[in-house]
C-alpha cells in the first residue's frame, strides 16, 4: 500500500467515513503532506464512498487546503486593512529578501512557502503572520529575520 | 488629559471560576425559568446580527427531535474583530457553561465549537479545558459532550448555514433561509448556534440574574459588548463597554486625536465620517435615536493620513476573495465594484460612474443570497458617499 493510501486509511479510521469526516480528513492530509494530491483525493473518495469531484470541490474551497505542494513551513502574512496600515508590505519585502522567494513561491529547499492571507484576528497587534499554526505579532523587519533564523537553525539541528 | 468618557466594564473577562456552582444551580432550575431570564436580560447575538438569544433557545427547545445540536461559532473572520479569540483564551469555561445549559434546555447531547483555522494554536489548551468540563458534566449527570471542529480558512463559514455545510464536509456555501437553524441546522437537525461572546454572557446572566445585564445599555441594546479596537489608536486592544455610546465619545477615548473615520462592524459594516461621530450611537437598530449601528464589535479608526480609497480597495480585495462564488450578484458584483473604483481612480471612467457602482452595490444588497453579498453595500456606499473626492483624485 502506498504511503498516501495508508495515510488516508488511518485518517478515515480516526475520523470516520461520513461526509462529516471529510474536512478533518483533508486537514489531516494537508498537515502531513503539505498539500492534498490527486491521488489522495481519489483515495479519500474511495474510503468515504463519495465521488472524487465532491472531494475536489471541498478541497479547493478552503484557503488553508492546497492541491499543489507547499513548503514544510507555510508563512501566511495578514494583508487585511490594519495590518496593511501598520507596515505589512515591509514585512513581505523583508521575508522575500531573507527567503529569496517572491510572494506565493516556495524556497528551493522546499522548506518555506510565503503567502498572504486575510484577517488573522490579530488586528491590535499588526502586522501579524502565521507560520503553520503559530501566530507571530507586532512584526518588524528585524523580528522577522530573527524568526526565520530560528526556524532555519532548528532545521539544521534536526538534520 | 480629559479622557475616559466611557466606563470600562468587567463582566466577561472577570476572573471567576465557579463553573460547578453556576452549572449546578442552572441545571436544577426549570427550563422556562432559564429561558425567561435570558429573554428578560435582553441579550442579543453578539456576532453582529443581534437575534435575541433567549428566543433562539426557546424556539429550538419547542421543536420535536431526537437529535439536536449546540454550536459555538468561533469562526471569527470579520476584519478588525479579535474578541472571540481573547474570550476563548482567557474565559473558555464561561462559553462551555453557556453551551451546557443550552443543551439541557433544548435537549441536546452534542455540541461543537467551530474554531477557525487561524486559531488552531488555541486547540490544545481548549481540549484540556473541555476534558475537565466533561468530568464535571458526568458528576452533574448531564449527558452532553463538546467537540472542536476546525475550520480551514474561509470567512464565509462564519455565516451559520455555510458553517453547517462546512461541518458536513461540503463547500462553505450558505443555504437558503428559511428553514432557520432552530428547525433545520447541522445535519438538518434543530440547532442552536451562538457566537462565542453571546455564550460567555449567558454565564454572567445565570450567575447574577438578568437584572444586572439589563441595567446596562440603552433601549433595545442591553448589556455590555466586547469591542475590538484597532487602526489609528494609541491603545489598540479589547474593551468591554456599555451599549449606547456615541462614536464621538468613543473616538475621544480611543482615537489619536486625528480620527477622520471609524469603520464600525468590520469590512461588512459601516464607515462613519468625523462629521457624523456625535450623531452615531453604537447599538442594535431599534428605537435608538439618530443613526444606530449594530456591530460584532469591530472598531477600526482611521486618521487623516489614511487614504479611504486604499481602505475601500482593501475591503473589496477581501470580499472578492472571500465570496463563495455561489450566487452571481456577489461573485460578479464584488469583482465589478473593485474594477470600477480602479477605473475611476485611473480616470478611465468619469466620476459619475461611482453612482452606477452604488446602484450595483444596492442591487447586491437586495439580490445576494447571504449576508456577505448583501453587506458589501454597507462599507461601499458609506465610504464612497462620504469620501467621494478621495475615490476620484
Amino acid at each position: 500500500m502506498s504511503e498516501v493510501k495508508q495515510l488516508v486509511k488511518d485518517l478515515a479510521e480516526e475520523h470516520g467515513r461520513e461526509m462529516e469526516s471529510l474536512l478533518p480528513i483533508l486537514q489531516g492530509i494537508e498537515t502531513r503532506e503539505q498539500h492534498i494530491s490527486q491521488e489522495a483525493m481519489v483515495e479519500v473518495a474511495r474510503e468515504l464512498n463519495i465521488s472524487a469531484a465532491k472531494v475536489y470541490g471541498t478541497a479547493t474551497f478552503y484557503s488553508f487546503l492546497h492541491t499543489k505542494p507547499l513548503g514544510k513551513y507555510v508563512i501566511r502574512v495578514c494583508k487585511t486593512i490594519t495590518c496593511m496600515m501598520h507596515g505589512k508590505n515591509q514585512i513581505i519585502k523583508e521575508l522575500e529578501n531573507v527567503l529569496k522567494v517572491e510572494l506565493g513561491d516556495t524556497t528551493h529547499d522546499g522548506k518555506f512557502t510565503l503567502m498572504e492571507t486575510n484577517c488573522l484576528g490579530q488586528c491590535h497587534k499588526g502586522p501579524a503572520m502565521l507560520i503553520n499554526d503559530t501566530p507571530y505579532t507586532e512584526l518588524t523587519p528585524e523580528k522577522v529575520r530573527d524568526i526565520i533564523m530560528q526556524y532555519r537553525n532548528e532545521e539544521m539541528h534536526a538534520n | 488629559m480629559n479622557k475616559k468618557h466611557l466606563q470600562r466594564l468587567d463582566l466577561i473577562f472577570k476572573n471567576e471560576h465557579d463553573t460547578e456552582k453556576i452549572l449546578e444551580k442552572a441545571l436544577a432550575r426549570p427550563d422556562d425559568d432559564l429561558i425567561n431570564d435570558l429573554i428578560s436580560s435582553g441579550l442579543k447575538g453578539r456576532g453582529g446580527a443581534g437575534f435575541p438569544t433567549g428566543l433562539k433557545w426557546k424556539l429550538t427547545s419547542e421543536v420535536e427531535s431526537d437529535e439536536k445540536y449546540v454550536i459555538c461559532n468561533a469562526d471569527e473572520g470579520e476584519p478588525g474583530t479579535f474578541k472571540d479569540r481573547e474570550i476563548l483564551s482567557s474565559v473558555p469555561h464561561k462559553v462551555l457553561v453557556g453551551m451546557a445549559v443550552c443543551a439541557k434546555i433544548i435537549g441536546s447531547r452534542k455540541g461543537y465549537i467551530y474554531l477557525r483555522g487561524e486559531y488552531k494554536f488555541l486547540k490544545p489548551q481548549l481540549l484540556k479545558i473541555i476534558d475537565d468540563f466533561h468530568k464535571l458534566l458526568d458528576q452533574l449527570n448531564l449527558d452532553f459532550r463538546v467537540e472542536i471542529f476546525m475550520g480551514s480558512g474561509a470567512y464565509i463559514c462564519g455565516e451559520e448555514s455555510a458553517l453547517f455545510e462546512s461541518m458536513e464536509g461540503k463547500r462553505g456555501e450558505p443555504r437558503n433561509k428559511p428553514p432557520f437553524p432552530t428547525n433545520s441546522g447541522y445535519r438538518g437537525k434543530p440547532t442552536v448556534i451562538n457566537n462565542v461572546e453571546t455564550l460567555a454572557h449567558t454565564y454572567s446572566i445565570f450567575k447574577y440574574g438578568p437584572e444586572k445585564f439589563r441595567d446596562l445599555g440603552v433601549q433595545d441594546s442591553r448589556g455590555s459588548k466586547v469591542f475590538s479596537v484597532s487602526g489609528d489608536t494609541p491603545i489598540p486592544g479589547i474593551y468591554e463597554l456599555e451599549f449606547g455610546m456615541t462614536l464621538q465619545k468613543f473616538v475621544e477615548d480611543f482615537g489619536d486625536g486625528d480620527a477622520k473615520a471609524v469603520q464600525v462592524g468590520g469590512a461588512s459594516g459601516f464607515c462613519v465620517p468625523r462629521k457624523k461621530f456625535d450623531k452615531t450611537v453604537i447599538g442594535y437598530q431599534g428605537k435608538l435615536t439618530g443613526a444606530s449601528l449594530p456591530t460584532g464589535g469591530s472598531m477600526m479608526i482611521f486618521n487623516s493620513s489614511r487614504s479611504m480609497y486604499n481602505v475601500l480597495h482593501n475591503y473589496l480585495d477581501f470580499f472578492v476573495e472571500e465570496s463563495c462564488g455561489q450566487c452571481t450578484p456577489c461573485r460578479v458584483g464584488t469583482q465589478q465594484l473593485l474594477l470600477g473604483i480602479q477605473a475611476v481612480k485611473k480616470g478611465e471612467q468619469p466620476s459619475s460612474y461611482l453612482d452606477k457602482l452604488m446602484e450595483l452595490a444596492e442591487a447586491m444588497r437586495v439580490t445576494a443570497k447571504c449576508g456577505l453579498g448583501q453587506s458589501v453595500a454597507n462599507s461601499f456606499s458609506s465610504i464612497v458617499e462620504n469620501f467621494k473626492e478621495e475615490m476620484i483624485y
